[in-house]
This record gives structure tokens, sequence and C-alpha cells, in this order.
């Protein structure tokens, strides 16, 4: 992305900064307004309510209100915060959400960063979440908010071992660390997805499906903690915590974190599409090579992708509003004996599959 | 600890919090205790209840229920006005459940002054104050499964209660504030529409009775967050004076309506549903089940109902018809005489206590054979419930606690009065 740029503008530093600042504008936050929208939207008709109705059609402007609302809000800091870390928290959690869509590729000509070491950064950029959560939580002064900061930071260190192990079963599997490859891997047609047996043929793709729909379930499971959604929301539980990490936090720094959680829901949603539901790739054929219009290919993989993205954020909404939430310790239950094992012998067996292969 | 001396500077408080130390998880428990304050503007703690909480990490050590943020002294208010007055007020008490209060509150009036209403006065009484348990369980169910988690469970059971309030719009002339009864019998009759609605709303709360249970115990995470959490054991759940469907969860088979029969509970066939285990989870599916049992007596009590009028005919002590006061001298002297100077019952003293779905709602009316009580002291069931709150919470974790208040179910409004 970042040389077509610098072939287009000629000017390096202009370059960096429209590569930095598009996936935010085309991307990010379109689809958190969407996003938010979208979960009210879920939640209203689950709940027999119509939700927001009164703003555009069918409230579809509600969000962009909303967004207004908070812009104008007084910034509120506590007199007994840390002003600093106070200030930096939601940008660190902000930067992290924001900063793992450089590696996301969205189709085979849009790539922020075509990174040899795609998987690897999204894991380790994701992490700075939980360093600005502890800090918000921790500056803000507030006993719930350093609650809801601790209990955030055990749940995301914890889940995050699950889901490194799965991402490194996949890495095993496929002997790649890039996500573009990983697309390319899967190509063609819907069985040829990670979650179907990869590509290929003969008697190890069909005994990797069980292998890697465990896979996909463990990593979807830890992908929920680690972005703090039903029934993993403890960090922000309402119901105990007031708003956990964010209680002291209002206007626009609220926002922040706001769009961070709806950014972080795509990105984990995209890093499951692209490890096991063929990344950016339609699943039967395009249109483009049928008809033989070239550009049209990398528009319909947009396309795919962010429906497929869009299809596991609608999960994790639907399960928000469905499920109760988990207490602290069940939630360490769930992880250290049932997710970790289970990913370990997974990554065991599939490591054994992949020698036959 | 220092620090929370300096703000909790209320002595009593911070002695009883601190007075409390067997419950410890680490060696040097002072090291890791926090002190932290629930209420009484929190998301979950129903109304205006405030607690102090003493915490090791996220273990509680000590609970303090602190009271009294929602007294309106009702019961001294009670001492200046006049019998009929004071039925408005005790819509105010258990605002979930008014028509039960409503009930409750001429039952005991009515005891006191020896009036009887006429028979479909009472059957209709009979007909609201299960309707009223009904949508008052329909909050606790909603808003216990809310405070584990599960938000999508309250929109469901208020749609149910919605149902419920319609029908009180209907024979109340007001959805939420009914002050529907009067001494000696209710306000106006229940035409064949209420009846009708109210069929209607029984025949579809089965169905989404079995629906709310699909959502909730179809699923591992609500049964293991409740399950074995703030168990209230029976002797415990007496010696508190806990009542309701708490005290059933515990094993003790006490009804009001069984124990001490009023209205026609007697003539009705229904159960009175028990569970041992006295958990979190137990006093749930009470609730759900004393749901299906008020189902069974309004269907005994439409079936039953006779016709007929539904104010006595007492006309010293009973207001009169409308239509009479604008046509007859007489009735109008008595209806200025019942509104101005109250309808004096004799010297002495009663105690009626009505099954409420909070428990045992009494009232205890002293008269000096003036219109108004001389004393009136409400026996409020939230209360009683709320003092094994500290009992039941102690070495629970933070998130047990908000389950816990969940499944007790408090009032604020009746526990404070």
């Amino acid at each position: 992305m970042y040389e077509i740029l610098n072939n287009i503008f000629g000017n390096q530093a202009v370059a960096w900064i429209i590569a930095a600042a598009l996936p935010l504008f085309v991307f990010i936050l379109p689809f958190a307004l969407f996003a938010v929208w979208l979960e009210r939207k879920v939640s209203a008709h689950m709940q027999d309510r119509l939700g927001p109705m009164r703003v555009g059609w069918h409230g579809v402007l509600q969000t962009i209100a909303d967004i207004l609302k908070l812009i104008q809000k007084e910034d509120i800091i506590p007199a007994e915060a840390d002003k600093k870390l106070f200030n930096l928290a939601p940008i660190l959690v902000f930067a992290g959400s924001y900063a793992a869509f450089a590696a996301i590729p969205f189709s085979s000509k849009y790539i922020g960063s075509n990174a040899e070491v795609g998987i690897f950064y999204i894991i380790a950029v994701s992490s700075f979440v939980v360093a600005g959560i502890l800090m918000g939580g921790w500056a803000s002064n507030n006993k719930y908010a350093l609650l809801g900061a601790m209990r955030s930071a055990a749940q995301i260190v914890s889940y995050e071992i699950p889901s490194a192990i799965v991402i490194l079963t996949m890495v095993m599997l496929t002997g790649t660390l890039s996500l573009d490859k990983f697309s390319q891997i899967q190509t063609a047609y819907f069985w040829n997805w990670f979650i179907l047996g990869g590509p290929g043929d003969g008697l190890t793709k069909f005994l990797l499906i069980p292998f890697m729909i465990i896979g996909f379930t463990i990593l979807y499971i830890s992908t929920l903690a680690e972005v703090n959604r039903t029934p993993f929301d403890i960090p922000e539980a309402e119901s105990e915590l007031v708003a956990g990490y964010h209680t002291e936090y209002s206007g626009m720094k609220f926002a922040m974190f706001f769009l961070a959680e709806y950014g972080n829901m795509f990105a984990v949603s995209a890093v499951i599409t692209l490890l096991f539901f063929g990344g950016y790739q339609s699943p039967f054929g395009y249109l483009g090579n049928s008809f033989n219009i070239p550009w049209l290919v990398p528009i319909e993989q947009v396309f795919w992708f962010t429906f497929k993205g869009i299809i596991f954020v609608f999960v994790q909404m639907w399960l928000r509003w469905t499920l109760p939430r988990l207490r602290v310790d069940q939630l360490m239950h769930v992880c250290w004996k049932f997710l970790i094992p289970y990913s370990f012998v997974n990554l065991i067996i599939v490591g054994i599959i992949t020698l036959f292969r | 600890m220092e620090k929370a001396k300096n703000i909790y500077t209320d002595e009593k408080l911070l002695k009883s919090l601190l007075a409390d130390k067997d419950v410890t998880i680490e060696e040097d428990a002072l090291e890791h205790e926090m002190v932290i304050n629930m209420g009484p503007q929190h998301p979950a703690t129903h109304g205006v209840l405030r607690l102090v909480l003493r915490l090791d990490g996220e273990t509680v050590v000590k609970v303090v229920p602190e009271l009294g943020y929602l007294h309106r002294g009702y019961e001294k208010m009670a001492e200046n006005m006049s019998y009929y007055e004071y039925i408005p007020h005790t819509d105010r008490l258990d605002y979930t459940a008014t028509m039960c209060n409503n009930v409750a509150y001429v039952l005991a009036v009515e005891k006191l002054a020896g009036i009887e209403a006429p028979k479909r006065a009472q059957y209709i009484r009979m007909i609201i104050a299960e309707l009223s348990r009904i949508a008052a369980h329909m909050v606790a169910i909603g808003t216990y499964a809310m405070d584990v988690g599960a938000v999508t469970m309250v929109m469901w059971t208020f749609k149910e209660r919605e149902k419920i309030q319609n029908v009180f719009d209907r024979i109340a002339g007001a959805r939420f504030t009914t002050s529907y009864t009067r001494i000696g019998g209710v306000a106006s009759d229940m035409d064949d529409e209420a009846i009708a609605m109210t069929k209607k709303f029984l025949d579809e709360l089965e169905p989404a009775l079995v629906d709310m249970d699909k959502l909730l115990l179809g699923n591992r995470i609500f049964i293991d967050r409740l399950e074995g959490v703030g168990v209230l054991k029976k002797e415990d759940a007496i010696n508190y004076g806990v009542t309701g469907p708490n005290l059933r969860a515990t094993g003790v088979e006490y009804d009001v309506r069984r124990a001490k029969p009023y209205l026609f509970y007697n003539e009705i066939d229904f159960k009175i549903p028990t569970y041992t285990e006295g958990d979190a989870l137990s006093r749930y599916f009470i609730r759900g089940d004393e749901v299906k049992e008020s189902a069974k007596i309004l269907r005994q009590c439409l079936e039953k109902m006779p016709g007929g009028e539904v104010m006595a005919n007492d006309p010293k002590r009973v207001l009169p018809h409308k239509d009479e006061i604008y046509t007859k001298m007489e009735e109008l002297i008595y209806d200025f005489m019942i509104v101005n100077f109250g309808i004096n019952p004799p010297v002495g003293d009663v105690y009626f206590s009505a099954e409420n779905p909070k428990g045992e709602l009494g009232f205890y009316i002293v008269s000096n054979g003036s219109g108004q009580p001389w004393k009136l002291k409400i026996h409020s069931p939230s209360f009683c419930n709320l003092q094994v709150l500290p009992l039941i919470c102690k070495g629970q974790m933070v998130s047990d606690v908000i389950a816990i208040i969940g499944s007790l179910d408090p009032v604020m409004g009746e526990a404070d009065k």
C-alpha cells in the first residue's frame, strides 16, 4: 500500500500519513458507527423492542448523533486522577486496536503492511490494549475502575495463551506467518478453507476437520475474552463494577474506548476469518474472473472479507444478548483447565497430522 | 485501612466493618484488603441500598448494609391521615406489587373495624393480588437475570408484566399506582373485558415461561454462577425472620395464604413450592414455580367468582355509591362524614399479615377510636430479608454479592418505608 502511494505522490511523508490514516477513515470509523448501530438493533430485536428509530432510516444515523454529542461533552478529569496516564490510556487502547488493522489484508491488493510476520505482529500489538486498560483503571483513582482493570489484565493475559497456541497450530500447518499467504493458500472454493481441512485432498484433509473445528472454537472463545465481550465482559461488568475501567471517563475519551472495543471486535473476527474461513477469498469463485473484469476481483474480495468479519461480529453480539456473565474464578477455570490443555492437545495432534501431509 | 478510616467517618459503620476478622484468605489479611462502597447509586443494588464491603482481593470479608435512603416516614404519616387516605400510600411500599399492598392494608383495617366485604369483592382482591404477585416476580426474575448478566431476560419478563398492567389499567384505571381497594370492597367492578384480558394473559404466560426457562436454565453459565452461592440455612432463615420465597427456598413450608388463610385462599387448590438448598439458584426456581401456582389460583378464581356487589352495604363505615350520594340525603351525609372524619373503628389493636411477593407483609394498627390510627406499624418483608445479607455474603466474591442481592429481591421502598 505504502509503495503504491509513494509512487503516486512521490513524497514519503505524505504517503506514510495517507497509508496510516486510510484504514481509520475508510474502514474503522465507518465500521464502528455501523457496528454500534447493529448492536443496538440486534439487542432490540432480541428483546422485542425496536431500538433507535428516529434519526435517519431505522435510526442509522443514531451513532453519528451520539458521536457528535460525545465530542461536545465536557472532558472531565477527576481531581485525584493521575492526569498524564489518564489522558494517555484511551489513546493507547485505541492505538492498540487501530494498529492491528495495519497487517490485516482486506484484499489481495489492499494491505496496510504486507509484513511477513503479520499474525505475530497482530498478537503483539493487540497487547497494547491491556496496558491501556490497566493504565486507565489505575489512573482513574477509582476502586471500581481499578478492580475492572485488574480483572481485565488477568483475563486478557490468560486468554492470550490459548489463542496464541491455536494460532501457532495454524502457523505450523501452513508454514507461514504472513496473513496474505494464509488467504492465498485457501483460494478457490470454500472446501479449501482451513475449517474444512484446508486445500488438497486425501485422508489428512478429512482427519484435520474435527481438530480445525476444535481450534476454531477455542480461538473464538478466547478472542471473545480478549475483546471483553459477554460472557467474558467482567472487566466492565455493568451490574457489578458500574462501568469497570472506564467508569471515570467521559466525552471523547470514553468514545475512544468505545471505538476501540468495536474496532477490536472486527480485528479478532478478521483474524478468525483469515485463519479458518479463507480470508478475503470468495467461497465460490469471482464474478470478475468469470466475466473477465480484473479490477472487480479486489472489490469482491473486500466485500467477502468484510461480510465474513461482520458475521462473526454479529455472533459476538448475539452471544452478548443471550448469555449471562461468568464469575472471575470461573473465567480463569475455563481458560486454564479447559482451553489451554485442549489447545495443547490440538497442537500436538495437528502437528502429527501435518507430518504425514 | 487507614485511608478507609478517613473516608468512612461513620464510626458505627466502620466499627462493624472491622469487627469481623474470622474470614481471611491471606496470612496477613490487612495487607490486601480494600473497603469499597457499593451504592446507594449503583446499577445493581435495586434502588438505593448501600453496602459497604470489605474486600480481600475479590473475596468479601464483611458486608455492612446501610438502609434508610428511601425513608419517607410512612408509619408516622399514617397517624395524621384517615384510614381511607392512607390507601394510596400503600402503593409506594412495594412498588412492584401495588395491588398486594392495597389488599393487605385494607384487610387489616377491615379486621380492625369488623367489616366484611362482599364475596365478589373478595374474589376480585384475590385475582388482583395474584396478578400483582406474578408482576412482582416478573420484575424479580428479570432484574435478577440482568444482575447476573443476561440482559435480554428483563425485557422478556417486562413484556409479560406489561400485560398485567394493562389489566390493572382496565380494572383500576391506573397501571402502576393502582390504589384500587377500598375499605369494604374494591373501587370498581371487574368487567367482562378485564376478565377476558386476564384469561388471554394466562394463556400467553405459559409459553412465555417456557421460553424464559429455555433462555436461562438451558445455560450452563447461569447455573454455575448461582448454584451453591449465598446459601441460607433453615435455622438462620427462621432466626432472622426471613419470609416469603426466600424462606421457602430454605425448606420451610410457610406461606401466610396457607398458614393463616385470608380472603378465600382456603377454598382454592394450590401448592406451596419449596426447595431445600437455600442457595441463590433455588431462590430463582421458587419464583418461577410461584408464578405457575399463581396462574393456577387465577384460573380457579376466575371460574369461581360469584356475581353481586363489590362494596359492602355498611353506610357509616363504607363509602356509598356515587349515584346514591348525588340523589339521596342520607348517603351524602355519610360520604361527608367518612371523607372528613374517617370511619372511627373501635378502640383496640389488630395485626394482620398477608403473603406478598416479597414475604409476609404485616400491618399492626392501634386504634383509639378516632378516625386516624393511633399507631400503624408495617412489618416489611424486604427489611427482614435484607438482614441476612451480611451472613450469606461472607466469603463470597463481589460478583456473588450482586447475585445474592438479586436473589433476595429487596424493594427499597418497602424496606425503608
